[in-house]
């Protein structure tokens, strides 16, 4: 068979070609040097695409990747392994960025005057770095390899997965650097401005068609559960994406668009999204995560395929309404505030339905959680989010709310969710993936596992105990009257009331990096170790007692 | 009905529960049913939501909503919370406007509402730049400290706060540390006159510094407002230079900057955002704060 370029090599290196040159044009024009910037990046980006596609022909052999070699299926995990490397780099950088802002809520000298590293700027840096970059990354590479390994069939397209790791990592630093040369649409959890927008949606849509294709052409009859809820994350992630973003840019040249949403209208869509966001991308993803990694490490069955089936659609049915609770005591109508409470309170239950379905699938494997320190972190996380999914609804209510509502309680919230659910679940699975990955024995030590374990436990524990005294304190002084009728407190004295909090905070925040650091570390001596025998990579490996 | 396929029945040996016969990379799934409990609840919160849109405004009609069965809405609430708080505080803050200073005084319990109602306006309103409890800061006068710039007496204080202090208001106090650089006096008598003042308040000065040239110079270019003894003038708001309390800094390099380039800060006039019975109220809070002469 004569070597050619396919289609998708053609195509992707034509569009690297009118890219560059299209951004070559937008760097010499562009109204600002921030967005010039940019420009010079993506001008770069599309060179290097053209660049990687021609070397790739080159290097390739003429025929495509064998389907199956063997009677086994030829799985594709390089895409997974530079996701796991990458969320690893994410993770320490947003751990470490969460760590600066926490500390310079306490000592503002930490803001150093400078406007690249003010508060403003750098908080959405350590929110998109941990939920889009770090959890992005996990979510990209768990579901590639999960989707093949359960659907016994190598992950379909060739280049495909490739620009959809590479590009959406490429989004990351295009949303990065623009919070810090100040480029915002100024809508939380989707800061980025038009043409970081435009971006994501190629790839995403890119990214529901590999993760479509690759479930079309299984092996098996019927789909895993796991790939019931990356399925939901990925199609309502990009509903959300579409939905929240649309914006006019003043012009190609420049980097600032107006939105079409207004007023109360575009806070609903707004919230509509940033609740979901946490729904499909922090909770169903993961979902996806537990679903496949806790029955795989306790080598149990996983509890109720009946309940797996209600309580997903349960869940993708309520989640989507119940955006309004972000909303609480707004100009947003009453009714749709009530209805925003309602919903939550009904997605309690099927949240639940997902941490039975984790802790119950311990059954008969209770005794491993002494002995593994991966699972260990596996179950907690699925503790952690049975705990969130209680208080979540508990802060939806009015009564409740109007104490909550505008505090650090909510900081505390949002924290035992993401980093006890999903930084452990996430932790979990790039533990067990990486021997996988690397066709190693074991983890190079499961006592640095249990070290990571205990040191951000205990990070987590200051943390959200932190938030909560200091969130109640701070929601009960602000309401508080004398007996005469006067507020008791003015603003400034509750935020001097929080200083000791913050500094707890702080110190929390530093624990659960350290304990990363101790991941990073452990994962490195693994990949550093000697290969595992051939015949053990077949299947994971079995991890010894200690 | 079973949900298994029964392409291969499959019992698992810990629990004794079939599985759907299904696996996928090694995992199977349980056929354990519901758990009732669950179930239970589930029900229980959709019945609770489904009161709670009873009860609240909640379904969205033509042209209008459901109100709920109280009528509640979050601006009548909050609407009505402040009512009943000014109807509670109503006698009182209208006694309080009604009443000359030197009634306030004489008056125990209206003395009290009145620092109460200071206390929680100064918090609102002054803190952000006097800080919470008066003590200012670089710029921001301290008014703990007895040491009044414009007058300590409660009218005074009534003065400056209602119309400001080199503010748009016409009735505003006016006059300011002029510009003393620019070629007024010269980089070095500058520094004569600030080693001068820092000595009035017995501050280290350099050796072999001309301190009688300073006071030369002080007498010719300050006294006029600062007063021949350094005291100060509350008419025109000219600091005390002698009484070791300083608002912007008292390194020389500080005042050095002060006579280059003056000084004039700005506080608001209060009287276009607040009423008169709450400005009376501050300037009692006020007063309690620093004493007052």
């Amino acid at each position: 068979m004569p070597k050619s370029m396919t289609l998708g090599e053609l195509g992707l290196a034509l569009a690297g070609v009118v890219m560059a040159a299209l951004w070559v044009l937008i760097a010499a024009k562009a109204y600002t040097p921030e967005y010039g910037f940019h420009a010079v990046l993506f001008a770069v980006a599309s060179v290097a695409t053209v660049f990687a596609v021609a070397n790739r022909y080159h290097a390739r052999p003429a025929e495509p990747p064998a389907q199956m070699i063997d009677g086994k299926p030829n799985y594709n995990m390089g895409p997974v392994k530079f996701c796991t490397i990458a969320s690893l780099f994410w993770g320490i950088a947003g751990f470490t960025v969460g760590l600066l802002i926490a500390l310079q809520l306490a000592f503002p000298v930490l803001n150093f005057d400078l406007p690249w590293t003010s508060f403003g700027r750098v908080r959405p840096l350590h929110t998109s770095a941990v939920i889009f970059a770090f959890g992005g990354n996990v979510l990209l590479g768990t579901s590639f390899y999960v989707v093949q390994r359960t659907c016994r069939a190598r992950l379909a397209g060739a280049l495909a997965p490739w620009f959809v790791v590479l590009g959406y990592n490429f989004f990351i630093v295009i949303a990065g650097t623009g919070y810090l040369l100040g480029i915002t649409q100024s809508k939380e959890y989707a800061e980025p401005e038009w043409y970081a927008d435009l971006l994501l949606t190629i790839v995403w849509v890119t990214y529901l068609l590999v993760f479509l294709c690759t479930l079309a052409k299984r092996k098996e009859p019927h789909i895993y559960v796991a790939n019931w809820f990356y399925l939901a994350f990925i199609l309502t992630i990009a509903v959300l994406h579409v939905g929240n973003n649309p914006s006019i840019p003043v012009s190609i040249f420049s980097s600032k668009s107006y939105i079409v949403w207004s007023g109360v209208q575009d806070a609903m869509v707004q919230w509509w999204y940033g609740h979901n966001a946490v729904g499909f991308f922090l909770t169903a993803g993961f979902l996806a995560i537990m679903y496949y990694f806790i029955p795989k490490r306790a080598e149990r069955p996983v509890y109720s395929y009946r309940l797996s089936i209600i309580h997903f659609w349960a869940l993708i049915f309520m989640y989507i309404w119940a955006g309004p609770h972000h909303l609480h005591f707004t100009a947003l109508p009453d009714w749709a505030q009530t209805l925003g409470t309602a919903f939550s309170i009904m997605l309690w239950m099927p949240s639940w339905g997902g941490m039975i379905n984790g802790l119950m699938t311990l059954s008969g494997a209770w005794d491993k959680l002494r002995t593994d320190p991966v699972l260990r972190m596996l179950v907690v996380s699925v503790a952690f989010y049975g705990m969130s999914t209680f208080e979540g609804p508990l802060m939806s209510v009015k009564a409740v709310n109007s104490l909550s509502h505008y505090t650090d309680w909510t900081i505390g919230h949002v924290h035992s969710g993401a980093l006890g659910w999903v930084g452990y679940v996430s932790f979990g699975a790039i533990y067990c993936l990486v021997p996988w990955l690397w066709n190693k024995p074991k983890l190079y030590s499961l006592r640095l596992v249990n070290w990571h374990f205990w040191v951000s436990t205990l990070g987590i524990v200051f943390y959200i105990s932190a938030m909560w005294v200091a969130g109640i304190m701070q929601g009960l002084m602000w309401r508080a009257y004398t007996s005469l009728g006067f507020l008791e407190y003015s603003f400034l004295e509750t935020v001097e009331a929080m200083h000791p909090f913050y500094i707890i905070r702080a110190f929390g925040g530093g624990l659960f990096l350290a304990g990363a650091l101790i991941m990073v570390w452990n994962v490195y001596k693994t990949i550093a170790m000697p290969e595992a025998e051939a015949e053990a990579s077949a299947m994971p490996a079995l991890v010894p007692a200690e | 009905m079973s949900i298994a396929s029964h392409e291969s029945e499959h019992v698992d040996a810990h629990t004794g529960t079939s599985t759907t016969g299904h696996e996928w990379d090694g995992i199977r799934e349980l056929n354990t049913p519901l758990p009732r409990w669950w179930l239970w609840m589930l029900y229980g919160s959709i019945v609770w939501a489904i009161g709670y849109m009873i009860v609240y405004p909640a379904v969205p009609l033509v042209s209008s909503y459901t109100k709920g069965v109280f009528g509640w809405s979050a601006r009548g609430a909050v609407t009505a919370e402040l009512a009943d708080l000014q109807s509670a505080r109503a006698p009182m803050v209208n006694a309080l406007a009604a009443a000359s200073f030197a009634d306030i005084e004489k008056d125990p319990k209206m003395l009290a509402f009145a620092r109460a109602q200071g206390k929680a306006a100064f918090g609102d309103n002054c803190a952000g730049c006097h800080g919470a409890g008066g003590g200012g800061s670089k710029a921001f006068p301290n008014l703990v400290d007895d040491d009044w710039l414009w007058g300590g007496k409660l009218e005074d204080i009534q003065q400056t706060l209602t119309h400001g202090i080199r503010s748009a208001d016409p009735q505003a106090r006016a006059g300011n540390m002029p510009v003393f650089g620019e070629g007024v006096l010269k980089p070095t008598e500058i520094s004569l006159v600030a080693d001068y003042v820092r000595s009035l308040s017995g501050l280290d000065v350099a050796k072999g510094v001309d301190l009688a040239a300073g006071g030369k110079i002080f007498a010719e270019n300050c006294a006029a407002c600062h007063g021949d003894n350094a005291k100060g003038n509350l008419e025109l708001g000219s600091p005390n230079l002698t009484d070791e309390i300083w608002l912007y800094g008292s390194d020389k390099a500080t005042i050095v900057e002060g006579i280059n380039k003056g000084r004039g800060g700005v506080m608001p006039n209060w009287g276009e955002r607040l009423d008169a019975g709450t400005i009376k109220a501050l300037a009692v809070y006020v007063r309690t704060l620093g004493g007052g002469r």
